[in-house]
């Protein structure tokens, strides 16, 4: 698929690749949602990234230790929901004071179709907070390269483990027709 | 099922003698005591939570560090865990990666409750259903040079699961400090800096 998905003129999808490739990122683990489809298969058809899909989101924090002390940085991509899977391992990463960056879609949120996604939506940023991740919510297209940006540098320069949460109304998508036709 | 049979320390012992450049991840907990047991290295990360992140912390670090062997020893309650991780692996499909699960078929640092594997969850038969091109089930001590020699030289992903007795040892605990672990190992693979 070519080109921007959403209303917005900005193609975030490629601007979060590029920070991506630009921070040396190799490893992009994620557990499949919609809204990053584009991302996704960028990073997939990147022969300097290695594209793993995971059966769960925790795996992804494994993952992450593994490869950080194995010297290679990488990155999880991840729907709100995926933020309670994930919960109690992102205590190792504190105890370890280990770098980590997570870029997650948000749903539960202005435009939602499934009301069962809404609770864990709600509750994500807290709980990430909760366990010691630093959050940055983003909610214009425009503002997801520069945010990236940074947060990779909190994440690997700063040994910070960090969220990137983009707002539902940024992905857009407003039915369960949408989503399937996406 | 077959029984039970091996001392646990006597098969690290094997697995992590002259160890060579052999990467280690340990998983919650006992694996985590008898890799201590064998000798503290700054070579051996080992993991005091996280439980069922032991082979996805293998596949990270084996994916990273490609020219390495990586072997990832662990239970079969922290393996059941994170049994998703053996899919994810065997999608990947790291050569340089070996998990070695001490199955005593017990949550041993809990009060001995039998755990899945004790009523016949075969964890080498699920590692073979993901694709794994070697998994097996190793009973006796004349299986432990073979064993050996799959983890430090032999294509992999492996999976091996090793039935051990269910008993309970002195315990020798590696240092818990996480940012101690992670930097000692990072200096070790990638030098100072």
């Amino acid at each position: 698929m070519s080109g921007p998905q959403t209303s917005s003129a900005l193609d975030w999808s490629r601007e979060a690749y590029r920070a991506f490739s630009d921070h040396r990122i190799r490893l992009v683990s994620y557990v499949p949602d919609a809204g990053l489809k584009r991302l996704i298969e960028l990073c997939q058809g990147d022969a300097g990234m290695r594209a793993v899909p995971l059966t769960t989101e925790e795996e992804g924090v494994g993952l992450a230790m593994g490869a950080w002390l194995g010297g290679e940085k990488s990155a999880l991509l991840l729907q709100s929901s995926g933020v309670g899977n994930l919960v109690n391992v992102l205590g190792a990463l504190r105890e370890c004071r280990l770098p980590f960056l997570m870029v997650v879609t948000m749903r539960g949120e202005e435009g939602e179709f499934n009301r069962w996604q809404v609770p864990m939506g709600r509750a994500a940023p807290a709980v990430l907070e909760g366990m010691g991740v630093r959050v940055v919510r983003v909610e214009e297209a425009e503002e997801v390269g520069p945010a990236l940006r940074q947060a990779l540098t909190r994440a690997f320069e700063g040994g910070q483990a960090v969220a990137l949460l983009l707002a539902q109304s940024l992905i857009g998508i407003k039915s369960f027709q949408e989503q399937a036709n996406r | 099922m077959r029984e039970a049979s091996l001392p646990r320390r006597e098969v690290v012992s094997a697995l992590l003698e002259d160890r060579g450049g052999l990467l280690v991840i340990t998983g919650l907990g006992s694996p985590t005591w008898d890799a201590a047991a064998a000798g503290d290295h700054p070579l051996t990360f080992p993991l005091w939570g996280a439980m069922g992140q032991g082979a996805m912390t293998g596949l990270g670090l084996a994916l990273a560090q490609p020219q390495r062997r990586v072997l990832v020893l662990t239970g079969d309650g922290e393996a059941l865990m994170g049994i998703g991780a053996l899919a994810t692996i065997g999608v990947q499909a790291p050569a340089n990666l070996s998990i070695v699960i001490l199955d005593n078929a017990r949550y041993g640092e809990t009060g001995m409750q039998p755990s899945h594997t004790a009523f016949g969850v075969d964890l080498a038969g699920v590692a073979t259903a993901c694709a794994f091109p070697f998994a097996t089930t190793v009973t006796a001590r004349a299986e432990l040079p073979a064993l050996r020699e799959r983890v430090h030289s032999l294509p992999g992903p492996n999976l091996v699961v090793v039935k051990v007795r269910p008993e309970k040892l002195p315990l020798v605990l590696p240092p818990r400090d996480g940012v101690l672990l992670r930097d000692r190992f990072r200096e070790a693979l990638l030098g100072p800096g």
